[in-house]
């Protein structure tokens, strides 16, 4: 799975620009899954169930954190803005890329040793000297420049929030066998600016049962914040995040299915961040919705780091979940 | 109906945002009596209907009424050399959970202690600063290999409190946020059930209030009322909360004026009290009522909303603080009211 | 000047009704239909009278949000001020010292402040904390301020508008240009005729959540939105000298917004707005910075989700007593929507 993950974390995709990493997703679906995008750009894979089964949405977002350019000062420098939560101490001397490949260096008008207290400080150098010769202009976007490395059984990269939860997913469509559930994948758009797109595919899809597909933090670093996940033990289920709270019914048939497949998982309580499960919940009469996890360090920052057991037991877990009848 | 003994009931089940199903099975067996139909919906909100009897050929109309059984409280996020560690579940200060005892909800309930290292041994800095959330942790008494079979990450911890009488009506107990506006509910359906109304009444025991007014989104939308008022608990006076910030104990439920209302709503409210002469008093709420009537008021195409507050003293914490004749008064209030809906209203409202 | 009456109407968030009702006196013999719904939004129809295209879409939705920032009377003081609580998103800053109206019957009053005597020169160096300030309205007490206003009374400042200067940008000053502008903008367009359905909304309570957008979005249910506002423009002296983005320029024209704090507008949209301007040879900016939310962003996920963009009049100060806007950039903003609203009847894909 490897190629295809960096692939899909390679591309270019910050919320609302994600027409790089639906492109690649269409082509890999090919002809397994009547396809359609609807108006916020969500990418929607269907394949029907043999009858009988539940109606279910799994949603993997496919857009990453980002900058946009809000203006180009007299001497050429762009300031930017964020798209979605970027901590700013992870920008200072780091790369970003534009979607034509253009490539900036960030940094900060604050002592370049502390780092910048706040984004304003920062701004990014396109190698321009006014606002003339600059490749960029304003409304420009850009994601982090970093490529995708192979760390023994780790992986790093940036955006593995979520493109991994859209590689996951996206196997466990190629990977499904028949089954009686109608099943619809939805790659989704504008997670990191207030899973906005999840929010108006739910509403479209009608689901009874929603499970998104998407990262959390784990507690097994250097003074980490108390947390029970840890890389390499497993996906994680999700109890609760800082938007919502699994569905009981939910969290226990992942439970149940993980441990008849004796996959190896954990529980989740994630204190701060959420996911499209959280709008997927709300939607209209209420949905039954949970989350798959993929434990994942250094969440937005330019080298997010998964275990690769972790992402091919998700695959497994997804698949063993959507492939039976299930009752919740 | 004694509101004392169903506060109690209320106030000691468990039900922590997300896991309402213990509480909610108390809410239909207090309800049982006094409603036609009951639902669960698809997040576990509890919808009992008591049908209104609709004149030949005019619409049938709706108000939904809300108060939500779901509690603050704890969830295990990890389990460290034996002792639970915790985060809450909607907003807790951490700072009166020190001594507090807990129940945590694994394969067993087991009882608890959030303890914390004693001030003989601590540096003067860290005695004068509270005990941050990462350090907070309960003791169960177990060794970690015994614990571990019972309790698991997610599992939930709720706050035990026994329910207390004090003087003249006041009573004392946890999650009277917002079991007693479950309990006005109650009362005011079984006051219903020897009136008559035209209106369908549906009177919704929400779940997830604390966590998002995620129970009251979700039905809003499902029951698509023409009207609907929001019970929850507003701050009563009490010592270290000023005259302005608070409504006054045991002078009636307070109605919110502000964006959340809607002017009919609040005048025919104000009417109702001062015709069947309940106490009611007016809160001022500039943005966000932080009830379930913010979510009822947007769902679909917009629902004129009220907002009715019992007063409460001691919020959020384990000692929350009421006067069971404010509870008996807005279950009242609502049911006047219900009893005066007609179809002149539902013209006025545009409806 | 419909610009003047709106700026000077009373209608903080939760009590647009004398907006509404001065909206819907310039309105009449305009629209098709109207209704007020639950929310207070004011929900207007024009129906098509040009036959459309193929391609094109059958509703569009035109926002503008009648509320603007002010006070609540929350209760009385002792000795006959009031006290109060703010209303939306004001620049608390801006409060010392300014006069405001209170109540349907507009009963006078100031906000003041400890004289500088007592204060003293340190003291001024802080931002001043408004809880220790009150309403005067001259009551003797609380049973004399009693009989002029009650708690719940809405309060908005008492700012006139004016313009500023016939030549040049041609600036107007005004409280409430957010967004009394895009509601004076929103009246001209509703004047045309056009190959769809036109709901002219006004909306409420924008201010306090985009509330009224979203419920008044859900039963129009448009195939395209488009959100008119008044938006921050910073085109002043900055601190030390920092060249940094003014967001939105005065005289340069109506602002397009790619994207703000509440939504991503369609690319379709933000290029027809462009196309548009350039090919009519209209002044146009982009709003360059991602601040703010608008109507756009209850719109935009409304069910299934709709395309939509905003179109702003650049309003030094918003939020405060008195803004300033150039009544150019207003004209041009009517201009601009009149002919891309025809030009969007060739579709979005065109």
């Amino acid at each position: 799975m490897k190629e295809l993950i960096k692939k899909l974390v390679e591309a270019f995709g910050p919320s609302g620009c994600e027409d790089e990493v639906s492109a690649i997703i269409r082509a890999e679906i090919g002809d397994k899954a009547e396809v359609r995008s609807d108006n916020l750009g969500n990418l929607i894979a269907f394949k029907k169930g043999t009858g009988g089964g539940k109606r279910i949405m799994i949603s993997a977002h496919m857009d990453e954190i980002g900058l946009i350019v809000s203006y180009v000062d007299k001497k050429g420098f762009a300031r930017i803005g964020s798209i979605g939560g970027i901590p700013i101490a992870t920008l200072t001397g780091g790369r970003a890329r534009f979607a034509d490949g253009t490539v900036g260096v960030l940094y900060n008008e604050k002592d370049a040793w502390k780092g910048p207290e706040a984004l304003s400080d920062c701004y990014m150098d396109t190698g321009a000297t006014s606002p003339e010769d600059s490749p960029v202009k304003v409304g420009d976007v850009a994601c982090l420049h970093r490529p995708f490395e192979v760390l023994g059984n780790r992986l790093v990269s940036k955006a593995m929030d979520d493109r991994i939860g859209c590689a996951v997913a996206l196997q466990a469509l190629l990977e499904m066998p028949s089954s009686p559930n109608d099943l619809f994948f939805v790659f989704s758009t504008q997670e990191e600016v207030g899973c906005r797109g999840a929010m108006v595919a739910a509403f479209g899809i009608e689901p009874e049962i929603g499970v998104a597909v998407d990262v959390t933090l784990t507690g097994d670093t250097p003074q980490a914040k108390p947390m029970s996940v840890e890389l390499g033990k497993g996906p994680a289920i999700k109890v609760k995040d800082a938007g919502m709270l699994a569905h009981p019914g939910v969290k226990n048939w992942m439970v149940a299915t993980a441990e008849k497949l004796q996959i190896p998982f954990q529980l989740e309580v994630l204190t701060g961040g959420t996911t499209d499960a959280y709008t997927i919940q709300t939607s209209r009469d209420g949905v039954a919705a949970g989350c798959l996890s993929i434990p994942t360090r250094y969440v937005h920052s330019p080298s997010e780091m998964v275990d690769y057991d972790d992402v091919l037991n998700s695959v497994k877990l997804l698949v063993g979940m959507l492939e039976t009848e299930i009752t919740i | 109906m004694d509101i004392v003994n169903l506060l109690r009931n209320l106030s000691q089940a468990s039900g922590i945002s997300g896991y309402e199903t213990e509480v909610r099975d108390i809410v239909r067996q207090a309800l049982e009596p006094f409603a036609d139909e009951f639902r669960v919906d698809t997040m576990g909100n509890l919808i009992a209907t008591k049908r209104g009897r609709t004149p030949a050929g005019a619409p049938r109309r709706s108000i939904m009424l809300a108060g939500h059984m779901d509690e603050i409280g704890l969830i295990v996020k990890d389990i460290k050399d034996g002792y639970p560690r915790v985060t809450d579940v909607g907003g807790i200060d951490h700072r009166t959970l020190l001594g507090q005892e807990v129940i945590v909800h694994g394969k067993r309930k087991l009882p608890g202690v959030i303890g914390s290292r004693p001030p003989h041994v601590l540096a003067p800095s860290d005695y004068e600063k509270p005990v941050p959330w990462d350090m907070l942790f309960i003791d169960t008494g177990l060794p970690e290999e015994s614990l571990r079979e019972v309790v698991q990450v997610g599992d939930l911890v709720t706050l035990r409190r026994e329910f207390l009488e004090l003087s003249e009506g006041y009573v004392s107990g946890k999650t009277f946020d917002d079991r007693a506006g479950v309990a006005s509910l109650a009362v005011c359906l079984e006051m219903l059930a020897a009136m008559n109304h035209t209106w369908d009444v549906h009177a919704v025991s929400t779940i997830q209030e604390e966590t998002g007014l995620k129970g009251a989104t979700v039905a809003a939308f499902g029951l698509s009322p023409d009207i609907g008022i929001a019970v929850d608990v507003g701050f009563g006076a009490q010592p270290g909360v000023s005259p302005e910030e608070s409504i006054k104990m045991n002078e009636g439920p307070a109605m919110a004026i502000g964006p959340n209302v809607h002017p009919l709503m609040q005048a025919r409210l104000a009417e109702t009290a001062s015709k069947y002469e309940i106490p009611m008093q007016k809160e001022i709420i500039p943005g966000g009522s932080g009830t379930d009537g913010w979510a009822i008021q947007v769902a679909r195409c917009g629902v004129p909303t009220a907002v009715l507050s019992i007063p409460l003293r001691y919020m959020h914490t384990s000692v929350e603080t009421l006067n069971v004749k404010d509870v008996e008064r807005t279950g009242r209030l609502m049911a006047m009211f219900i009893s005066g809906l007609d179809e002149a209203f539902a013209s006025q409202l545009g409806l | 000047m419909l610009l003047k009456e709106l700026s000077e109407a009373r209608g903080v968030s939760g009590n647009e009704s004398a907006v509404r009702e001065l909206l819907l006196k310039n309105l009449d013999g305009v629209i098709d239909e109207h209704r007020v719904d639950a929310l207070g939004n004011l929900i207007c129809l024009k129906r098509a009278k040009l036959p459309a295209a193929t391609g094109a879409p059958r509703t569009v939705m035109v926002a503008a949000h009648m509320d603007e920032v002010g006070f609540i009377i929350s209760g009385y003081n002792s000795d006959g001020t009031l006290k109060y609580e703010r209303v939306g998103g004001i620049d608390k800053r801006m409060l010392l010292s300014k006069p405001v109206l209170v109540g349907e019957k507009a009963v006078p009053g100031v906000i003041g402040f400890r004289p500088i005597h007592l204060i003293g020169r340190a003291g001024t160096e802080k931002v001043a904390d408004i809880s220790q300030t009150a309403i005067d309205i001259g009551a003797s007490g609380k049973e004399a301020a009693a009989k002029l206003v009650q708690p719940g009374d809405y309060v908005t400042f008492r700012t006139s508008f004016e313009v500023l200067s016939e030549d040049g940008l041609r600036a107007a000053k005004g409280k409430a240009l957010d967004d009394r502008v895009g509601c004076a903008e929103l009246v001209e367009v509703l004047k045309g005729d056009y190959a769809f359905d036109l709901y002219g909304v006004f909306t409420t309570q924008e201010e306090v959540g985009l509330r009224g957008a979203r419920v008044a979005g859900y039963r129009v249910n448009p195939d395209v939105a488009i959100a008119l506002e008044g938006t921050v423009c910073d085109d002043l002296p900055k601190e030390r000298d920092r060249d940094v983005s003014p967001v939105t320029e005065l005289g340069k024209g109506p602002a397009i917004t790619f994207r703000d704090g509440s939504v991503i507008c369609d690319r379709r949209l933000v290029k027809l707005l462009a196309d548009t301007a350039e090919a009519e040879g209209i002044p146009y900016q982009y709003k360059r910075g991602a601040v703010g939310g608008t109507d756009a962003g209850a719109m935009h996920l409304v069910r299934e989700g709709v395309p939509s963009v905003v179109l702003s009049v650049p309003c030094r100060y918003i939020h405060a007593p008195v803004s300033v806007l150039s009544l150019n950039d207003f004209e041009n903003a009517i201009k601009l929507l009149r002919a891309a609203l025809t030009k969007l009847e060739g579709g979005l894909d065109a």
